[in-house]
């Protein structure tokens, strides 16, 4: 008996069929929870859902490239998704358009001090220089992140979990910090978000109003290009070479 | 004529496939997708409208957009070591520079607004709004 289920268990951890299955279940647990606390930020879904699939593949002794082969899948709707984002912000375009120069104003406002308030308070507190170099485009969408992360020196795969905790940090802070602040705008609100916290921080703006999720989208799209261009320049002024 | 989810999926990554291919060939800082993003956007200005299957296949997937950032959240655990090592630096760079840059993105845009609309009203001596 006991054997039977050893034998299933060795089937199943070599098969994507379970990365996948436990992602989606993960998720919709995950997301039933949140509702259930009336959208406590500490009970984001993705947070909880990486948490309770990290654990597991721990205690179950799977790498995470077994896991990933499962996974992918999900992985790779990012890409269609993020094409997706152009409906919410064509529905959006006239708004965009009527702000486009304080919208730019507040993008590299924005981008600059991402890169750089990452890069000092880490160094005021005694992080290594791959750490400093691999924290530098977090707030970037994670393709662009990791090529940013590459060329400065910095560690691409540790830049990939930076950007994804940075993501998560903007989406359990979404309203919240605008609520305690003042700034009622949503426009401003999804500016904000996608800025700072790419593509994590677009969804979280969707949920709550597709103004906010197209200003979103364009931010986190234009943010990927400014940052591309000022992070390596910014880091040879702060780091050196 | 309408079309389904599977059209409108081909649409999506034709649209990320051109994407790739410019970005890649002209060797632009941009993501594929983004770029794909872009096309879609202008395809969508030229036709003035959203097509009724587009708009309900891309509400279905961005409304799951959280779901599609998990497997990458989980690569989280390859570097536990490090982030155990250096948590507060990295913690509260994180958290810092995430507050600062939602802050400041929300703050400089709506200033530069206030500052046209004064600039505007002092022309035109009213609010549009």
């Amino acid at each position: 008996m006991t054997q039977g289920i050893g034998a299933i268990w060795v089937y199943l951890a070599t098969s994507p069929l379970l990365g996948l299955v436990v992602t989606l279940v993960a998720y919709v647990a995950a997301t039933v929870f949140y509702r259930r606390t009336g959208g406590f930020p500490l009970a984001h879904p993705v947070l909880l859902s990486v948490a309770l699939i990290a654990a597991l593949l721990e205690f179950g002794h799977i790498p995470y490239a077994r896991y990933f082969e499962g996974a992918q899948f999900v992985h790779f709707l990012l890409g269609p998704a993020t094409v997706a984002l152009a409906v919410p912000l064509f529905e959006n375009a006239e708004r965009v358009r009527r702000a486009a120069p304080a919208i730019a104003v507040g993008l590299v406002c924005g981008s600059v001090t991402a890169a750089l308030s990452a890069v000092l308070i880490a160094r005021a507190l005694g992080a290594t220089d791959v750490v400093l170099r691999s924290l530098a485009p977090k707030s970037v969408t994670t393709p662009i992140a990791m090529g940013i992360s590459e060329k400065v020196g910095g560690l691409p795969s540790l830049t990939a979990a930076l950007v994804i905790l940075t993501g998560i940090t903007g989406a359990m802070l979404f309203p919240l910090l605008y609520e305690a602040t003042g700034i009622a705008d949503w426009r401003a609100r999804g500016l904000g978000a996608g800025t700072a916290a790419h593509g994590i921080g677009t969804a979280r703006a969707l949920m709550l109003s597709t103004t906010a999720g197209a200003f979103s989208s364009l931010a986190m799209g234009v943010n990927a290009i400014l940052s591309a261009v000022l992070v390596p320049p910014m880091l040879t002024l702060l780091l050196g070479r | 004529m309408d079309l389904g989810v599977l059209q409108v999926l081909a649409l999506l990554l034709a649209c990320q496939l051109a994407g790739e291919v410019v970005t890649h060939a002209a060797n632009l800082p941009a993501p594929g997708p983004v770029l794909g993003m872009v096309f879609l956007l202008l395809g969508l200005l030229a036709l003035r409208r959203v097509p009724s299957a587009l708009e309900r296949t891309s509400r279905g997937l961005l409304d799951n957009l959280s779901l599609l950032f998990i497997p990458a959240g989980v690569g989280v655990i390859r570097h536990l070591e490090i982030l155990r090592a250096q948590w507060l630096p990295i913690l509260a760079s994180i958290v810092g520079s995430t507050v600062l840059a939602m802050l400041v993105a929300a703050g400089a845009m709506l200033a530069t607004e206030a500052l046209f609309a004064r600039g505007s009203s002092a022309n035109a001596g009213g609010r549009d709004r």
